[in-house]
């Protein structure tokens, strides 16, 4: 058996074992608000991949010529040059969903998870492995909020991309929608239901305790 | 004697050490005109398409405030279908006679058409208020029954744009619809929920005298001339009311609805 190309588990490694938003909790924010559906999901994860993969690729490009001063600076003004331009696109070609979106699309920018990748990575490394990093990032990104966004609207709705999959008891079927699914309090418990579930399995991904209680001899004997 | 040649200036100011301060600078600046080429760009390429879905959905929007008011389509039927289009002057109440609606956007590019508002006047935050106007009318045989007028005004976080849609007694609210808003989501943007826009229906604008007395309530409604308002954005509704005071006064439609009234339009 050979070792996997460092490329390849660059890419891969985010998706399960490094999940942005699973081990480092990143990014939550725009995953619990755009949930709803997996239309949106959808859109919200293929516009953070973008900026994400195009980010660290500039940073990358120009990383030996970033002065340190002002770098956190540099990689703002590109992040969010990038998500105006996105923002721009999606009101144009895909106006309902945009809608939906509303500030989402602008808060990319201020989203840890792109700051994150390219300040701890395309600022140090060539571009090819920084993209293929982003894109591994973005795509774990991806995989939670399409995970969390079909949950929501399977059973907020009995749909899938706007497909009834579950028949309705209104309209003579037997499921009835549990409407807390659309609100963003059953994000919350289906995020931390999700770290839960992968914490069990992967026990090195729990963090240690961050205060163990001393000791100490009841009081009164 | 300085080296003028952009290229061995370029390699020059790259062979820099990171932290000059020329380099700094020249870095920053560098950025940020890419940065802003980009973005402007982007928008100037896109705004067409931005403003076809935008105009889109305003149609949508007037059609489906149109639809939702109770007894419409058969009115709508009768009358061929459609609605009139007319531009009205503002301040004389009555058509404008040289502006059409295709010329409407070309005539409000000139500051010339707009009216500064005084402090007192001003009760919808508008700061000055165009002088002609697209309206929307229904006619039943040659008398009105249905007039759709744009309202707009400050709202709690932004601008607010509605169309209230008035019977022909220019009294009762045949209906609200919102068509672009920005405040608090959850508090303000309820402004938007089809529920609450319900409850405008059937509600008196305006007493016998003609003075404008409709207000947004806080908490329930108690009269006629009130309707429910949305807790958490007694702002929202507060500037709800005063564009709607503002527009049905005698800086808004006020001429016009007083036309309308005579039977003159």
């Amino acid at each position: 058996m050979t070792a996997p190309s460092p490329l390849w588990s660059t890419l891969t490694d985010p998706l399960v074992r490094q999940n942005p938003v699973m081990l480092q909790i990143l990014g939550i924010c725009s995953a619990l608000a755009v949930t709803t559906s997996m239309a949106t999901a959808l859109t919200m994860a293929a516009s953070l991949t973008v900026v994400l993969v195009l980010s660290a690729g500039i940073i990358s490009i120009i990383r030996r010529h970033i002065p340190d001063a002002i770098r956190l600076i540099v990689q703002i003004v590109i992040v969010a040059s990038l998500v105006i331009v996105i923002d721009q696109i999606l009101q144009a070609y895909l106006h309902d969903i945009s809608q939906k979106l509303s500030v989402f699309v602008s808060l990319i920018t201020t989203n840890c998870l792109v700051l994150g990748r390219t300040e701890s990575y395309a600022r140090l490394n060539p571009p090819v492995p920084s993209m293929v990093d982003a894109l591994g990032n973005g795509l774990g990104y991806s995989l939670v909020l399409v995970v969390l966004g079909s949950l929501r609207e399977l059973f907020g709705a009995g749909k899938l991309l706007g497909w009834q999959v579950l028949p309705l008891a209104e309209q003579g079927g037997w499921f009835t929608p549990m409407s807390l699914m659309l609100l963003a309090p059953s994000a919350f418990f289906l995020l931390g239901g999700l770290v839960w579930a992968l914490r069990s399995l992967r026990p090195e991904q729990a963090e240690p305790a961050e205060f163990v209680p001393p000791v100490t001899r009841e009081a009164g004997e | 004697m300085a080296d003028l040649n952009p290229f061995t200036a370029w390699r020059r100011l790259l062979a820099l050490p990171n932290e000059s301060r020329l380099k700094t600078v020249a870095m920053a600046f560098l950025v940020s005109a890419i940065c802003a080429v980009l973005v402007s760009g982007a928008t100037v390429v896109l705004r067409p398409i931005q403003a076809a879905n935008r105009a889109a959905e305003e149609q949508a929007r007037l059609e489906a405030l149109v639809a939702g008011i109770p007894g419409m389509a058969d009115l709508l039927q009768r009358s061929g279908g459609s609605l009139s289009t007319v531009v009205m002057d503002l301040a004389r109440g009555s058509a404008a006679r040289e502006v059409t609606p295709e010329t409407l956007e070309t005539a409000l590019a000139d500051p010339a058409n707009w009216t500064a508002l005084q402090a007192g006047q001003d009760i919808a935050g508008l700061g000055q208020r165009p002088n002609f106007a697209q309206i929307y009318l229904l006619r039943d045989g040659d008398r009105i029954s249905l007039a759709l007028l744009p309202i707009s005004g400050a709202g709690y976080n932004g601008r607010i744009d509605a169309i209230l849609a008035l019977r022909g007694d220019m009294r009762t609210v045949a209906g609200l619809a919102v068509t672009r808003q920005s405040e608090t989501p959850g508090l303000g943007a309820r402004i938007e929920e089809p529920a609450w826009l319900a409850s405008f229906a059937g509600k008196q604008v305006s007493d016998d005298t003609g003075t404008v007395r409709f207000s947004v309530a806080r908490g329930t409604a108690s009269s006629a001339y009130e309707v429910d308002g949305i807790t958490g954005a007694t702002r929202t509704g507060n500037a709800v009311t005063q564009i709607v005071r503002f527009w049905l006064g005698p800086q808004g439609y006020g001429p016009l609805i007083d036309a309308i009234r005579r039977g003159e339009f």
